[in-house]
Order: structure tokens, then sequence, then C-alpha cells
């Protein structure tokens, strides 16, 4: 699937007012991380990815994505729900009960999409790594995409997968960390420095690449040279700079709207930047 | 009291590898991973035959279950393997969000389990897996008792659509067990039919229960042994049963009691038929260095304790009918 740089900015602007939308309608949720993410997820899911939306859990012969920071759970449903993979009328649902929308992605609902559960974070890039290794046995050519929070590279388990997919050539995996610089109690430098992420990715023996994650021109176009560069022998990272909340002026940049919801009158205002291109839930 | 006898000795760790390699043998999308413990878990005869079905994750097991986790969308059907501690709690988070919760097939498969393991000490000794695996929802729950119990477990759960914990230990012990026997999660295995008192015994205490069994018998007390291997679904009928018939319980593990077999008989119990139950188990504490019998008789899992535990449960239940 391919579209033009300004189609995808049509659609990411939509997602972006869903997320404020769903966010608000459950005052609750994560919206920080979600705006940042939208470029991504609009290029990963309406450009980049070969992917099916009538969903099959074993992704054979499609590329399949793990959110492995899945608290940035209102742009991943949203992205499925205009990609296809459901009715976009569940938006509505979102963190209320008997929905499968819940707060953090679940495969427990059934919900189309989800291939694993995430919200505890550290563990999405095993989980990548184990269904690249999948198709590697199954002679499947297609490609495993993940996202990570930057503060979510905290977590200890991050680099043991850092270090298990070089060392067994997964070079069918590109991976991207939103490195925006926030997290919850602060800006991460603060928090927990992560220091020089290209030097320690690339010594662990990954292809690394770096991209303007709120550029969606260079979204995609890195996106791309990253596939080129898959089957080469390693794992490739995408360090993607993006912004907290960006899109929303007053939420942009801070990592005060890491896990808030907006009210009536902060709805209003961010609606107001965002156009509406596809039509609200 | 039916005859039990043995001709050799094996670890049921063993009777894992060997479940491993035919079920690798039946089934191609049987995958295999461990973290540096491969002669232990005894899976070098599967990587042998299957060297591209294996996967090395090294020292790092919350790698190992999310990779186990993530072969599954894809169709595999993974057995990771390393010791309980390591298989259990030094990766719960791993299991509950990745494995369980998610609903994957994997097959989590525990060596060395409880006080058997010997010398290393507590630091490797867990005696609360058992309690850890069955309050997560979906899990499967299985302890096996001799070497072909464990390779029939084996190949039963490759044949079993779901998160499975499969539990086994790390020394020698008696081989008594039918070794064609067709595995049934799920169903309780009776040992030995008896009137006076229900032992429920898994694990290493299997053989335990039968020397104790044999040992009440001389002294004319018809005990009813059955051995409960799957932990999680219990066969509550099985246990309902016989508790109807011999009215007390005598629940036998190598595992804190707290949280145990025992605690899922007792809760069973409590809410269908109460009836006096004694434990044999770890009386809530850690373990120490020691030979796999020092410590097993130190901390009262061995027959001469379940003998004294029957007795004492028997004589509780005739206080009760006095009462009543």
């Amino acid at each position: 699937m391919k579209a033009d740089i300004q189609e995808l900015e049509k659609t990411a602007s939509q997602i972006r007012r869903d997320i404020v939308r769903m966010v608000h309608g459950c005052q609750s949720g994560h919206p920080g991380g979600s705006l940042g993410c939208t470029d991504f997820f609009t290029a990963l899911y309406f450009s980049v990815m070969n992917h099916d939306p009538k969903f099959n859990m074993d992704g054979v012969g499609e590329d399949i994505f793990f959110l492995s920071n899945g608290h940035i759970s209102p742009v991943f449903y949203s992205t499925l729900a205009h990609a296809g993979y459901f009715d976009k009328a569940e938006l509505a649902t979102f963190r209320k009960l008997n929905s499968r929308l819940q707060g953090h992605p679940t495969t427990h609902e059934h919900l189309p999409g989800i291939r694993i559960a995430s919200g505890s974070l550290g563990q999405g890039l095993s989980v990548a790594i184990g269904a690249a290794l999948a198709k590697k046995l199954n002679g499947d050519k297609s490609l495993v995409f993940t996202l990570h929070g930057d503060g979510e590279l905290q977590e200890g388990q991050i680099w043991e997968a850092a270090m298990f997919a070089p060392h067994n050539q997964v070079d069918n995996l590109i991976s991207t960390i939103d490195v925006n610089g926030q997290q919850i109690d602060g800006p991460t430098k603060l928090v927990l420095s992560l220091g020089d992420l290209h030097a320690k990715w690339e010594a662990f023996g990954w292809d690394v690449l770096e991209m303007k994650g709120n550029d969606m021109a260079d979204v995609v176009k890195t996106l791309e040279l990253a596939k080129s560069r898959s089957g080469q022998g390693k794992p490739i990272m995408i360090l993607m700079h993006t912004e907290m909340g960006y899109g929303v002026d007053f939420m942009a940049g801070s990592h005060k709207w890491h896990g808030i919801a907006p009210n009536d009158e902060q709805l209003q205002l961010a609606l107001g930047q965002l156009e509406e291109t596809l039509g609200d839930y | 009291m039916k005859k039990y006898t043995y001709t050799e000795k094996k670890d049921t760790r063993s009777g894992f590898g060997a479940g491993l390699l035919e079920a690798g043998r039946k089934n191609d999308q049987v995958v295999a991973l461990c973290a540096d413990l491969i002669g232990s878990l005894k899976m070098n005869d599967f990587i042998k035959e299957f060297p591209e079905r294996f996967v090395q994750v090294g020292i790092a097991e919350a790698n190992m279950m999310c990779i186990a986790a993530g072969m599954t969308i894809g169709g595999k059907i993974p057995f990771t393997g390393t010791f309980a501690n390591f298989s259990t709690g030094r990766v719960y988070d791993q299991i509950r969000q990745s494995i369980a919760y998610s609903n994957k097939n994997v097959k989590v498969c525990a060596s060395h389990a409880g006080l058997t393991l010997g010398e290393d000490g507590a630091t490797h000794q867990i005696l609360e897996d058992i309690g850890l695996m069955k309050m997560l929802p979906g899990m499967t729950v299985i302890n096996t008792c001799d070497y072909n119990q464990t390779k029939a477990a084996t190949i039963a759960i490759a044949e079993y659509e779901g998160p499975v914990y499969l539990r086994f230990g790390r020394p020698v012990v008696p081989i008594f067990t039918d070794p064609d026997q067709k595995f049934e999660i799920g169903k309780a295995w009776m040992v030995n039919e008896g009137a006076d008192v229900s032992i429920f015994a898994t694990g290493h205490l299997v053989w335990q229960a039968i020397l104790a069994g044999e040992i009440l018998a001389e002294q004319g007390i018809d005990a009813e042994i059955i051995n409960i291997h799957t932990i999680k679904p219990l066969d509550a009928g099985a246990v309902l049963q016989s508790v109807a018939k011999t009215g007390c319980v005598v629940t036998a593990e190598e595992h804190n009691r707290l949280g145990g077999l025992g605690d899922s008989i007792a809760q069973l119990l409590a809410t269908h038929t109460p009836a006096p139950q004694e434990y044999i188990a770890v009386n809530d504490s850690f373990g120490e260095s020691g030979t796999p019998e020092q410590l097993m008789t130190k901390y009262g899992l061995d027959a001469e304790h379940i003998v004294l535990a029957a007795k004492k449960v028997m004589e509780r239940k005739q206080k009760c009918e006095i009462s009543i």
C-alpha cells in the first residue's frame, strides 16, 4: 500500500483527533506519546507495511507490528480502525467496561490487529524477535516491526534482547524507539540518562538509523530505507526523534501530558488545531 | 496395598529430554529454547536431531520467555527449559503478560524444582512455583513423579493448545509408572484404592506415598493413594469421590504448604465436603544445602512423615465423628 505524503498527513490529522477524543471520552489514557508517534503509525500502516486487515494471528506472509510501549494504545487503536481492522465506531468504547479496547493492548478480547498484550514495559522486543525467528523457520520473507518508548529502555530485558538479535542475525526485524526525551516523572535525562543511544545500539551490533518522527516524508523515507537494509545480517534500529504531544501546542514537548486527559475546554482547543479529514468516529 | 516395584532409577528431567525429542519427531512445529542449561535440562538429543529448531538464549530468562511467546505467532510450539526458579519467580511478569494473558501456546518446562535440587541451596530451590503458576488464569500446572510420567507428560503437552507449566526435578528416583502410559492432562491417577485415608501426592512425593502406604498396610490401615500430577486444572471429581469414601486427607508435595497442591485440595473440600487434612509440605520456609535425601528428611517430606500424618488425620476424623 503506497500513499502520497499529503494523504498520509491527512490521515495522521484524523488519528490525532481520535486520540484526544478517545482520551477525553474516558478521562484517562496517554495522549502525549500517542500524538508524538502518530506519523510513525500512519506511515507504517498506510504506506510501509504489507499487511492484511482481515486479521490472522500468525501473520504468515505479511509484515507484522508489535507495540512494546502499550500505553500509547490510542494511536494504535485509531490506526487499526482506519486501516480496516475493526469499525472506527468502536473507538468510542476505549477504556470503558466490556470494551475490546482495553487501557493497554491485549489479545484477550480478540481485537483484530493485536498479537500480544503489552503495557508492562520491556517485553515487546523479545516477542518481536520470537516472531521474526518463527518467520525465518517458516521461510516467510516478510518483516517484523516494533515500537518502544525511550524511557522503556531503562528496563533490563531490552538489553537482553539487544544482545540476542545481532548474535542470531535477526535481520528481518525493524525496531523503532520513540526518542521524545520524556517519561512520567520528567525528562529522561533527569530520571535516568539513556546516554548515547546511537553508539549503544551500534555497539550491540545493530544497524542504526535516525529519523525525524514528526516529518512524514522523513518517516516514510527512513522506514523504506530500513526495509532496503533488512536481510543483511543485522537487525535494524531506528532512533525516531519526536515531540511528545506533537500537533496540539499546549501538550507538545512536555511530560505533563504523558498520562492525563484533556477537559472539555482543552479538548475543543486541541480539536481546533487538528483538521477533521476523514470524519470523526 | 497394590505392589509397586522398580528395576531402574532415573531423573525426571531425563524423561523430559526423551519426551521433547519424541514430541519434536511427532510435530515439526515443536521448538526448544534454553537459557544456558542444555545439559541440566537434557535437551542434547533434541538439539542434535533438530539443530535449526533450537534457540540458545544465554543467561537471559526474561528474553527467553518472551521470544517463546513471539514464536507462537507463526505457529511454533515452544518449549522453554531452565531451572524452576528461573522459569517462574524470575520471569513472572513475562509469563503473566506475554504468555498467560496473551494466551500463547508456550510450554514452560522447569527442572530442579524444590528441595531435591540439593547442594546448591535455597537460592535455587524454589518452593513457591506451583503457587505462582496456578494463580495465572488459563495456566495448566503439571508436576510429574518419575521418568516415564515426565516423558509422557512432555509429549501430551505438545498436543495440548495453551500455556503449560511442567515441573520436574534433578535427582534419580525410582521408575514405577507404565512406560507406555497415555498421559491425560487433568486426570488423576489412582495408585492404590483404599478406605481409611486419602493420600493425594504429586511429584517426587508419589513414591514416598507408596512407601508410606506399604507401612500403613502393615499396621492395618488401608490408604487410598492418588497421584495428582495435574494441579491445575484439578481433578475435582477424583478428589471428592475419594474423600467421600475415606473422610480424611493427607496431601504431599515438594513445595511450600502455602499455595501448593494442599491448598488447592483444601479449597475444593472447604467449598464441597470439608474434611480433616494434614499437609506434607515445606512449612513456609526456604530450603538449604544438603543431599536431596537429607533435605527431604529434615523438612519432613518422606514416607515416615506421611505415615505420621495419615495416623494423625485419622484420629482427627474420629474426633469429628464422635463430636457429631
